[in-house]
């Protein structure tokens, strides 16, 4: 498989992490190579050990805990872990160049990013203070940075998500890199944003001739980027080939599976709820307004999270509310649950203003509507068991169930949400993202709700995971009748859930309509932007020329 | 920038009355003067007339609203012990405290950034395990022991340094030695910590993918973020540093304001403890004032902030 | 570090815990050691030599250390009058143990009250408190310490009450600090939703993850004021004769220095080590306590070296 005048060669790499509860294998026995000029993927979920294979690459494992027990990793030849510190600053950053997820934390907070970029050149000898300087201006330009002149003069938090990330692709590239390690670049950023990286990163391999080791767990990112693809599962290669091959038929078992994850294109939820059916919430002109903390002698400034949002929701629907970062989408769940006061509109629930309620009838309010909560790691009291957390709502509301029928009852609840009842009486820390999701889903149920509010409930999930929530989901409206709010910032993740769709710009509605029409027939040119800035697989994209 | 100086100065100001009111009242909870100042067998009569001759005669809420007033016109009153105006007492021995303070925590914080970040770029080797042990016992120490057994070995047995009062160079060093122990122990942690908090962050993966050595590492990139919660502890300790010059004064003979005020207290001279309280204070808050500057002046997401 | 889905597996090997840890480390098994011993000294200690502290004896006026002439009682000198060191340090370690941990209970439950409140309820009051600990913070705990003894006048509970008023800051910020980060987590919104009345949020729900903490700076803090009370007792204005702590013994033989050295460097020396035997398992469980660092007491040394090369 290797061939002699690769870029790159991985060759049997194997890497520990040690830790008291023994060796931990986070890359076994892995092998791969990367030509000039293309774009390798590197495949797999969480903990697969795709980002450690090529931290090894830079020599960014740290030894120990970590441990790189076997393998080579040769550079044109060169074996680079045998290499000299020295001579390992000198290649870093030269010949090879990375860029991380979630660039603010990636730059220095204290320097100018001026001051950041020169230094690339200046710690290899490249370039000094004011040659370097405009060098580095220059390739602020390069990567889209607006009025480089005054920017280059700027801290890392001055700038937006996209721009830092652009930054950093600026530093990566500065020396002229013949390789790229880029390791999920776009999963922080908003789905408009991360189209630009996208395209900023396909631009230089085309101008400059860069390979590119991409490293995802996003199937579309995947496809929209690869020539060629490896899948990775626990620290092992599953499968490698050429990308189109290997979405089009996938082999491993693993890959099949984490292909299904894909929404289907071909169809739209619809499981037939009667127009006609009675609004069980309904939504009138809904507005917070933040006050960002006043100065002495500075006049308060006010934020419009929220504005003016209306909506109905009958029984039993499912109504996905869809937005990118800061559209205001969680602080409207957070008001219909009285968790943040609403700053004006009403919210009426079975006819009864959920603002207005007085003690005792948001009581009763609590038992009927649910919320599941984004990070299934803090939303549990690490302290509670499993039984415990369940059988809280019982202990709130005591006339909902006898106690003597909790422990059988938390059985029944853990088996409709595809756990084991002897789960009750473990810790969420002995549980996996998914399963934790699961048995908050459980505690959701427990006083029988009839809408459950979920805010970006499968977001921190794996792919894969990700699918399987929202089946169980579906499963469950469709066995309880349950309606859902389901709010999310990925808007391909709805289309097989949804009934209908409403979609959020910077606190207010751009459209809801039914999820059939939005893909098909988006009305605003922001709704269209969304649908088409999720990223499509490589070989169906058009060759485009240069602007 | 301004405003933000404007409102620390307000809330500091705050803090100084209510610390001012608060030091008036349990003053006078320590007993009556006149038998201090008087003779033993001085009469009833004369004390009486001692008091009323001070105006500690008067109801306490009248006592107050007068030195309210002679506040305002920024008389602080007579040292009573010493006959002089409390002020010019307490400002004649602020400087020498000062001095000693300043000079103390300068080379605390300079000897802790450096044996804190080489501690920090090995944790576990050899170095590291000694810079912690020695930086915990600096730490640890009762500086009143320490300078009781500093006496013992330099000037007693060995007789190379005074063993107290001001004067020669020689006098600087054991009062400076024992008063910087406990800031550079504590320094020492929290650089260390603080320093190995940073070379864990991304970017400092960033520094090594770029190419950076190790040393600039440290050094250049580090060092700056990891000195951000130094200087918090730093304006922290300025408080708990005058605790260190009471003791030190005391023993050493040193005529700053930590041993004044200790005066003040035992021959209960109101008028002495209530400025040397002031002058400590507002020197506490200026102080802190410089450290938020200072903090400022290292971290730009702070001054973006306030602006 | 997500595991498939489906039920999660037995650990490979139980990791071992802080007790076995603590002795794979020299330094921190010599502090844990000594401070087991310091503390049966002051617990069953003055029952046993109680009154060798106390009883004159003319015939070992100054007697040196380790001259073995007097008895073991006696290895580390007498004091002028005669008195046992090694008797006096049992029962002054009795004492100035019991006034630190009386101190730190008292700043404990105080400051972690307040800061409860401080952190939970938002309003006048909780900025009131916060100014008020702002001023203890930032004026020198050891004159207003001073101040408020002096016109108390020195006893035991106005000791420990001084000591306790000095350090409540610490909790309350930390207290306050740890609540206003715990109440912005979702379960604590989960809760809300659930309709969680306001007393079992903050019992059920913020006070079991915090209290953890707050325990550990108070295990921190108590060489703090083992130090605070001992500089007191040192400048005559903690303890009292005949009561005597190991600070006020430091005091006493200021006088013999030049005669009799080791009747001020014993007591010191006692001060030094069990703070320092404190602070060195602080900084271990700091280690320990830290997911990051962790790994660096459980690896074995011959791994470690190993990979490093």
């Amino acid at each position: 498989m290797t061939e002699k005048n690769s870029l790159l060669t991985v060759e049997n790499l194997t890497v520990d992490f040690h830790s008291a509860a023994g060796a931990f294998r986070a890359v076994n026995d892995v092998s791969f190579h990367v030509e000039q000029g293309e774009t390798l993927v590197i495949l797999g979920e969480s903990g697969s050990g795709k980002s450690v294979s090529a931290s090894a690459v830079m020599g960014l494992i740290d030894t120990p805990p970590g441990e790189i027990v076997s393998g080579r990793v040769t550079y044109r030849g060169t074996d680079v872990t045998r290499m000299s510190e020295e001579r390992r600053m000198a290649f870093n950053g030269s010949k090879v160049a990375v860029i991380f997820q979630d660039p603010l934390s990636h730059l220095n907070p204290v320097y100018t990013i001026g001051w950041q970029l020169d230094e690339v050149y200046e710690v290899h000898g490249k370039a000094k203070g004011a040659e370097a300087r405009r060098r580095s201006i220059e390739v602020l330009r390069r990567v889209g940075i607006p009025d480089p002149e005054t920017r280059v003069d700027w801290y890392p938090h001055q700038f937006s998500g996209g721009q830092r990330q652009r930054i950093m692709i600026g530093m990566a590239i500065a020396l002229g890199p013949e390789l790229l390690i880029a390791d999920e670049p776009t999963t922080a950023l908003d789905v408009s944003v991360q189209a630009q990286i996208l395209d900023l990163l396909k631009e230089l391999q085309r101008e400059e001739g860069l390979a590119i080791v991409m490293i995802t767990h996003d199937l579309e990112v995947a496809a929209n980027m690869a020539d060629r693809v490896i899948v990775m599962n626990a620290g092992e290669i599953v499968e490698q080939g050429r990308a189109r091959d290997v979405f089009a038929a996938p082999q491993h078992d693993y890959t099949r599976r984490l292909m299904s994850a894909l929404p289907d294109e071909s169809s739209y939820a619809d499981h037939g709820i009667a127009k006609t059916a009675e609004p069980i919430l309904q939504v009138r002109d809904l507005s917070k307004t933040f006050t960002l903390s006043p100065g002495l002698l500075r006049a308060p400034k006010s934020l419009r999270a929220v504005d003016s949002v209306s909506f109905d929701l009958r029984a039993g629907e499912t109504l996905g509310i869809v937005g990118e970062s800061g559209s205001g989408k969680s602080t409207i769940a957070k008001m219909l649950l009285r968790l943040t006061n609403a700053t004006s509109g009403e919210a009426l629930f079975h006819g009864n203003d959920i603002f207005e309620m007085d003690r005792a009838a948001l009581l009763k309010f609590r038992r009927r509507v649910q919320m599941v909560f984004q990070d299934p790691f803090s939303s549990m009291n690490p302290r509670m068991s499993v039984f415990s957390i369940i059988s809280e709502p019982w202990q709130i509301h005591p006339d909902i169930l006898e106690k003597s029928r909790w422990r059988a009852r938390v059985g029944e609840l853990l088996e409709m949400v595809g756990l084991k009842p002897e789960h009750a009486d473990r810790f969420p820390h002995q549980f996996s993202g998914g399963q934790r999701q699961r048995i908050a889903i459980a505690r959701a149920l427990a006083c029988d709700p009839e809408l459950i509010v979920c805010d970006e409930a499968v977001s921190a999930l794996d792919v894969s995971i990700q699918m399987q929530i929202i089946e169980l989901l579906a499963e469950l409206r469709d066995r309880l009748g349950l309606a859902y709010i389901f709010i999310t910032h990925d808007l391909p993740i709805v289309r097989n859930f949804a009934d209908r769709i409403l979609v959020m710009q910077a606190g207010q509605v751009v459209e809801m309509q039914q999820t059939e029409a939005i893909f098909r027939r988006p009305e605003q040119p922001y709704t269209r932007m969304l649908i088409e800035a999720s990223p499509k697989p490589k070989w169906e994209q058009p060759k485009r020329i240069p602007a | 920038m301004f405003t933000y100086v404007f409102r620390r100065s307000t809330q500091s100001m705050a803090a100084v009355v209510a610390l001012l009111v608060l030091v008036f009242f349990l003053a006078r909870l320590t007993g009556d003067p006149a038998y201090l100042y008087l003779p033993l067998d001085s009469t009833e009569a004369q004390r009486q007339a001692f008091n009323e001759l001070n105006g500690f005669d008067d109801p306490i809420y009248i006592q107050f609203f007068r030195y309210l007033g002679d506040l305002a016109q920024l008389d602080f009153g007579t040292a009573l012990s010493r006959n002089r105006p409390a002020m010019e007492v307490t400002l004649e021995a602020f400087p020498e405290t000062l001095k000693l303070a300043t000079i103390a925590m300068a080379l605390a914080l300079f000897a802790a950034a450096v044996v804190g970040s080489l501690a920090a770029a090995r944790p576990g080797g050899v170095f590291d395990r000694l810079a912690t042990t020695i930086s915990l016992a600096g730490a640890s120490a009762p500086d009143f022991w320490v300078a009781i057994v500093a006496i013992l070995v330099f000037a007693v047995s060995l007789g190379l340094l005074p063993t107290s009062g001001t004067g020669s160079a020689l006098h600087w060093i054991m009062p400076i030695g024992v008063l910087m122990l406990r800031p550079f122990g504590l320094l020492t942690q929290v650089v260390r910590g603080s320093m190995m908090g940073v070379l864990s962050q991304p970017y400092i993966k960033t520094a090594r993918a770029k190419g950076v050595a190790r040393r600039r590492i440290i050094f250049v990139h580090a060092l700056r973020n990891a000195l951000l919660p130094v200087i918090t502890v730093a304006g922290d300790l300025m408080a708990s540093l005058v605790n260190g010059a009471v003791v030190v004064e005391t023993i050493f003979g040193w005529p700053g304001i930590g041993k004044l005020m200790i005066d003040a207290i035992v021959r209960r001279d109101f008028a002495l403890i209530q400025s040397t309280v002031l002058v400590t204070a507002v020197a506490i808050f200026v102080m802190n004032i410089v450290i938020d500057l200072i903090y400022a002046a290292v971290d730009p997401r702070i001054r973006h902030q306030q602006t | 570090m997500d595991k498939a889905e489906g039920a999660s597996g037995p650990k490979p090997k139980r990791p071992a815990g802080p007790l076995r840890l603590v002795f794979r480390d020299p330094l921190a098994a010599c502090a844990v050691v000594f401070l087991i011993f310091i503390a049966l000294c002051a617990l069953v200690g003055p029952v046993v030599i109680g009154d060798l502290a106390t009883t004159p004896n003319f015939r070992a006026r100054n007697l040196a250390p380790f001259d073995a002439s007097m008895g073991p009682a006696y290895f580390l000198g007498a004091d002028t009058l005669g008195r046992s060191l090694a008797a006096r340090l049992v029962v002054g370690a009795q004492n100035t143990l019991g006034i630190a941990a009386a101190a730190v209970m008292c700043s404990l439950f105080l400051g972690g009250t307040l800061g409860l409140v401080a952190g939970y309820a938002r309003g006048i009051g909780s900025t009131l408190i916060l100014r008020l600990a702002d001023v203890i913070m930032s004026f020198p705990s050891l004159l207003l310490a001073l101040i408020v003894l002096y016109s108390l006048g020195p006893s035991i509970p106005n000791l420990i009450l001084v000591l306790a008023i000095t350090r409540i800051p610490i909790y309350l910020r930390t207290m306050r600090a740890e609540v206003l980060e715990v109440r912005e987590r979702m379960f604590v919104g989960a809760a809300t939703a659930l309709g969680a009345s306001h007393a079992r949020i903050v019992f059920r729900h913020i006070a079991p993850v915090v209290i953890p903490t707050m325990l550990t700076i108070g295990a921190i803090d108590f060489a703090t004021v083992v130090l605070a009370e001992s500089s007191l007792s040192f400048l005559g204005l903690g303890i009292q004769s005949p009561e005597f702590t190991w600070g006020s013994m430091v005091a006493t033989g200021r006088g013999y220095l030049s005669t009799a050295w080791w009747v001020a460097f014993w007591p010191g020396l006692m001060i030094l080590l069990t703070t320092l035997s404190l602070n060195i398992l602080s900084s271990w469980w700091r280690t320990y306590a830290d997911p990051h660092q962790r790994w660096r007491l459980e690896l074995p040394r011959r791994l470690r070296r190993r990979i490093q090369k």
